[in-house]
């Protein structure tokens, strides 16, 4: 009925279609979930349930907060509105400082207590990350 | 005066851009079988304005001269030589001078190494190349020019950013660029040759070159950038999926893809279209990475520029690019010569299909991985990152059967193969490679449902490719590439499992045990640099059979006043011992992170073997 030229190219097509659908399944099942959301305290505060799934947050450290121990690091960041108690282990960046930004990933305790697995670095000076900027705007 | 000079020369290429693209078209309509000598002239004097254009900008950093806006924020007078040189291309403006560059000395270059094609495809090649220079040219010209004056003169600039004053670095950016902008002139030339009717062997094997050439560029352009961010950013790992690091590597998967479709191509007369999207896929996720790095909308921890009137411009002009290359696609496709000869699913051009095809779903993985937090922000405003768990869960699996094709699909023959003879020696190689990563396994309690079919293959690939060294199926280019890639997921997977990693703070004389292993910070000294102060400590690491002694520093330039820390690497072909130290809260803690890494040097090495197979497939002579 059908040429085999024919029935090749539907064959092409049907597989180049499948393939598609099969990685569009897989990259969106697969970012559901790996996807950190990043907060800031006061949205921590609000939260009307904890969440459980790794996060990220940013502000500022909170001066004179830092309070080093033998293996751990514990801080204060504050989006100068609510204030979030961060302990870590693991390496800090260069530019984790007093009274500069960061960005500490991990999971929340409760409202105010943030288990960090990682503290982000950043290149330069000036740099602030977009959410931290927009995390202090929104509250100055 | 550079200032002036640079600005102007700026000024007539665009003139010799106009001129060029009005010439061009003019000649096309008149068939005119040679090359006008007008539009040799014009390009000639084009690419020695841009030319003189950058390296006035190199002589304004070289003399320190702070009238320019661009030296007075990017550069210092302490600062040593060499990183003035690069310190010229370190920053947007620079960089995009270099983007230009290298667009108009390829031109040129292609020019002059296809005197033997037809004049036409010729000409619209210069068209279409003439149309991004001429982009690039009014982007710089009016939103990053970077010969600004500045009065009053400052006396003194700003200076480079530290981490950016690295041997590594200085040469990171040119190299990448070569193979970025590489893939223009594959794009101008490919839409060339789809309006000229002449995507075939011929032009297959012309543009083979540039290709070629690209992809080695790129391939060492990334490397560059990995061993730099591992030892200078004291990341301690070579791939991190930073959203910066992966529009380098989108390109790649997509030019690596073309790389081996152009031989089917060339060997086989198929895949014409195919060809052509890739050509032009290539161009725009070069191109795409250039504004997503330049516009600062990526959520990255190394984003340099933040100006959002750039970004929209090289998305505007890249849209345009891409609205007027898939324009020409449609009206001439039906030009392309079909070719209908057979081909039967057993054969090298399915075996490249399935790379092809594998390649794709790599980009597409990497691509909506870095796109769609983008998206997601402008669409409801929620911020959100992905983290590498993505990226690792979707391209391991998929490495498992890529692995597979990759090894046994060099084997097979053109057209039709009967799969018979060759499957003996396969399956004895199989056996070895099966037993390896079993025992691997079973003695260190590897657990991971991946890792054991990777290994496997891993081996597989690796014995398959030495033992093809003794044979004559394919290249030799071909084989020390695929050797490489074997090498490269080996050690990768090596490095992934018995990668050992320790941090703490400590002070001064503190010790700490890891692993049957001592740590002890041993002492700290201050060293007076010309532009930095340096905290070096000393470190002893050592267990019952060896000791080392790391020194890592601290840094602390005075301009622009900067924190970094120098790791110190201790590397042999088994592993590499890596420790950082940082700064705390000047409380006399200090923060301590130790690495250990097997096979370091074997993933550089791995990925400049594979490098190495381009040089030589550029080498060789045309069979």
């Amino acid at each position: 009925m059908y040429g085999k030229k024919v029935k090749l190219r539907a064959f092409f097509i049907l597989l180049i279609f499948l393939s598609v659908a099969l990685t569009v399944f897989l990259v969106f099942k697969s970012l559901e979930e790996n996807v950190v959301y990043f907060k800031s305290p006061t949205e921590i505060k609000n939260l009307s349930e904890l969440d459980t799934n790794k996060i990220r947050v940013g502000g500022m450290v909170k001066k004179n907060s830092i309070k080093t121990s033998d293996s751990e690091i514990i801080f204060t960041i504050t989006d100068f509105k609510n204030e979030l108690v961060v302990s870590f282990k693991g390496s800090v960046p260069n530019l984790f400082e007093e009274g500069k930004g960061v960005v500490a990933e991990g999971f929340l305790k409760d409202r105010s207590y943030l288990k960090a697995i990682k503290i982000l670095a950043k290149h330069d000076e000036n740099y602030m990350p977009p959410e931290v900027n927009e995390a202090l705007k929104g509250n100055k | 005066m550079a200032n002036q000079i640079g600005n102007y020369s700026l000024f007539i290429a665009l003139f010799a851009s106009i001129f060029l693209i009005f010439q061009s078209s003019n000649s096309i309509r008149s068939k005119s079988k040679n090359l006008d000598s007008k539009i040799f002239s014009a390009l000639s004097v084009q690419s020695l304005m841009v030319f003189i254009s950058f390296f006035s900008l190199i002589y304004a950093f070289i003399i320190s001269d702070f009238s320019n806006e661009t030296v007075f924020n990017n550069s210092h007078s302490t600062k040593p030589l060499f990183y003035k040189i690069s310190g010229s291309w370190g920053n947007h403006e620079g960089s995009l001078l270099l983007w230009l560059l290298v667009l108009t000395i390829f031109l040129f270059i292609f020019l002059i190494s296809s005197k033997k094609l037809l004049n036409k495809y010729r000409l619209l090649t210069v068209l279409f190349q003439e149309l991004i220079i001429i982009g690039f040219l009014l982007f710089i010209l009016f939103t990053s020019n970077p010969f600004l004056n500045l009065f009053p003169i400052p006396k003194e600039g700003t200076g480079l950013n530290p981490i950016l004053q690295d041997p590594a670095l200085a040469i990171h950016p040119p190299i990448l660029y070569l193979g970025y902008v590489g893939t223009s002139i594959i794009f101008s030339s490919s839409l060339a040759a789809l309006v000229c009717g002449m995507v075939n062997k011929i032009w297959a094997k012309h543009i083979k070159k540039w290709i070629v050439i690209s992809w080695i560029f790129l391939t060492i352009g990334i490397l560059l950038g990995s061993i730099w961010a591992y030892y200078e950013l004291g990341w301690g790992g070579f791939w991190f999926w930073d959203p910066v690091e992966n529009v380098s590597l989108m390109p790649w998967f997509c030019l690596t893809a073309l790389l081996h479709t152009i031989i089917v191509l060339e060997k086989r007369n198929i895949y014409q279209s195919w060809t052509i999207i890739l050509s032009i896929a290539t161009f725009s996720l070069s191109m795409g990475g250039t504004f997503l790095v330049r516009s600062g909308i990526l959520n990255s921890i190394h984003t340099f520029a933040n100006d959002p009137s750039r970004g929209i411009f090289i998305l505007c002009f890249l849209f345009v690019l891409v609205l007027l290359a898939v324009f020409i696609f449609f009206i001439f496709q039906k030009k392309i010569t079909k070719n209908l000869s057979k081909s039967f699913l057993a054969s090298k051009e399915t075996a490249i299909l399935v790379n092809n095809w594998f390649m794709m779903f790599f980009l597409s993985v990497v691509l909506i991985g870095t796109v769609y937090p983008i998206f997601l922000e402008v669409i409801n405003g929620s911020k959100i990152s992905i983290g590498p768990p993505f990226y690792q869960k979707l391209i391991a699996p998929f490495l498992i059967p890529f692995l597979l094709f990759m090894a046994v699909g060099p084997k097979l023959k053109w057209i039709k193969d009967n799969l018979n003879e060759i499957n003996l020696n396969q399956i004895i190689l199989f056996i070895p490679s099966i037993i390896i990563s079993y025992l691997l396994v079973k003695l260190y309690g590897v657990s991971n449902l991946f890792t054991v079919p990777l290994f496997g293959l891993g081996f597989f690939l690796f014995f398959l490719t030495v033992k093809d060294f003794f044979s004559k199926y394919s290249t030799l280019s071909q084989k020390i590439s695929h050797l490489g890639f074997s090498l490269f997921i080996l050690s990768i997977l090596f490095n992934g499992i018995f990668a050992k990693e320790f941090t703490s703070n400590m002070k001064v004389g503190d010790e700490r045990e890891f692993m049957n292993k001592t740590i002890k910070f041993e002492n700290l000294k201050i060293i007076e640099k010309n532009n930095y102060k340096s905290l070096v400590a000393k470190f002893n690491v050592s267990d019952n059979k060896s000791s080392i002694n790391l020194m890592p520093e601290v840094r602390i330039y005075n301009q622009p006043k900067t924190l970094t820390s120098e790791a110190d690497i201790n590397s042999t072909i088994y592993s590499d011992n890596f420790l950082v130290f940082n700064v705390i809260n000047d409380d006399g803690y200090y923060n301590v992170r130790y690495q250990y890494k097997p096979l370091m040097i074997w993933i550089w090495f791995s990925v400049i073997l594979i490098s190495t197979g381009g040089i030589l497939a550029y080498f060789k002579k045309n069979d």
